[in-house]
């Protein structure tokens, strides 16, 4: 009975690693660290929880209504999805796979740092295109909340990063 | 586990920090497009988001946790004698010098309170806390370079920022107006309350005017403008409350 159960439960996380975060299109819920729990009960009801990155993020509502269409898809009536603040989403919880895919979509990914995030790690990002940390922050807000703006003296180009948090 | 006291403190601290960072958010959306340089303009528009992220989270916790009407009737229906925002966060935008001190002023408490209510004994109140602080670290961040900038700049920029300064220092202590059933809140760990919040603010801002250059009011000497938190008003949060409103009151279903 357990390994069903698990089985089952992997199939959901599989179901909502196809929905995307609508501002980094590349990216799936999972890898970016949104998603803190699925459950399933033995009615097959399944709940959903999410935390938001910022909690002004005007993409929540569409992220919630999308993983419900996803775990209805691959077969589940009854699903709900709900986002708390239960556990307290940072940059950290991004995955090695999803800093990966940050990158590669241009964006410099949050540098990963122990306790609280210190300003002074925005001074020399490392540059998404040549990896030079010969860089200037040119503003810490972006054009969405979770992006600051940067520049690279070596490459000579602005890029953004994912900010961490 | 708190009693009817000590819960309807909580929903008067809750309320003002509500309506105080929904009315900064209004007000930092004004400067949307009018920016004086492209960063400051989606600078004060992402800080506008953040704050109505944040008066949102409190907005909810009143609803869910305190039994008081969903976010949308208590931002958008309430009169304005029903709101207990200071009246710091009112006043029009003015100059961008004026928003910039106010924006150092409003933010600098913010952090401090945020950063207390994360170990609240109220639980709801501090899983949201734990979560904005950060966000706000952003923000104070962003006066903080600013002030400093304009601080070691021109002349006028100088004189421009000590005169906001001078001329807001009573509204920005008005931020700190004591409340009723504070001591209640403070007795039991749900908030060091307001005396102690402003000490520390006063703390922090002499340490940012001190790097910038500028000069620390006598706060000894300067008469705080009170009346915010009992819902005593100037002139300027009426026609503010009417322009929010209009969408909600031509159509309450309208979706945007």
């Amino acid at each position: 009975m357990s390994t069903t159960v698990i089985s089952a439960t992997d199939h959901i996380w599989e179901a909502i690693a196809q929905v995307m975060d609508p501002e980094i299109p590349v990216l799936s819920v999972v890898d970016l660290g949104i998603i803190t729990d699925v459950q399933i009960d033995d009615q097959l009801a399944v709940k959903v929880y999410m935390t938001p990155t910022f909690s002004g993020c005007p993409a929540i509502k569409l992220m919630e209504k999308q993983v419900k269409e996803a775990v209805e898809g691959v077969g589940y009536a009854h699903v709900t999805v709900e986002t708390n603040f239960d556990v307290t989403w940072n940059s950290n919880m991004i995955s090695e796979k999803g800093r990966e895919i940050i990158k590669n979509f241009g964006l410099a990914p949050p540098p990963k740092y122990k306790g609280e995030p210190d300003m002074a790690l925005l001074a020399h990002t490392a540059c998404p295109y040549c990896n030079s940390e010969n860089t200037t922050l040119k503003t810490p807000f972006g054009p969405t909340l979770c992006r600051s703006m940067h520049y690279c003296y070596d490459c000579l180009q602005a890029f953004e990063q994912f900010k961490p948090i | 586990m708190f009693n009817k006291q000590t819960l309807d403190a909580v929903r008067s601290l809750l309320l003002f920090q509500a309506d105080d960072h929904l009315i900064i958010g209004h007000r930092n959306s004004e400067w949307t497009g009018l920016g004086p340089i492209l960063e400051e303009d989606i600078a004060f528009s992402s800080i506008a988001q953040d704050k109505i992220g944040h008066a949102l989270g409190l907005y909810t916790i009143l609803n869910e946790n305190l039994g008081e009407a969903e976010p949308d009737t208590l931002a958008f229906m309430r009169n304005e004698s029903d709101f207990t925002s200071c009246q710091l966060v009112e006043l029009p935008i003015g100059e961008y010098d004026f928003s910039l001190v106010r924006h150092l002023f409003f933010d600098i408490a913010a952090l401090i309170r945020f950063e207390d209510l994360a170990t609240s004994s109220f639980d709801p109140v501090a899983k949201l806390a734990r979560k904005v602080k950060g966000e706000i670290k952003y923000h104070v961040f962003h006066a903080n370079t600013f002030i400093k900038q304009l601080g070691h700049g021109s002349e006028e920029s100088k004189a421009r920022l000590q005169s906001a300064i001078n001329q807001n220092f009573g509204l920005a202590l008005g931020m700190f107006e004591s409340f009723e059933g504070e001591k209640l809140l403070i007795d039991q760990g749900i908030y060091k309350g307001e005396a102690a919040i402003r000490e520390a603010w006063l703390g922090e801002l002499q340490a940012v005017l001190l790097e910038a250059d500028l000069k620390m009011p006598d706060a000894g000497k300067v008469e705080p403008v009170y009346g915010g938190r009992k819902g005593f008003h100037t002139e300027y949060l009426q026609p503010l409350l009417d322009e929010m409103t209009e969408v909600f009151r031509v159509d309450p279903a309208a979706e945007w």
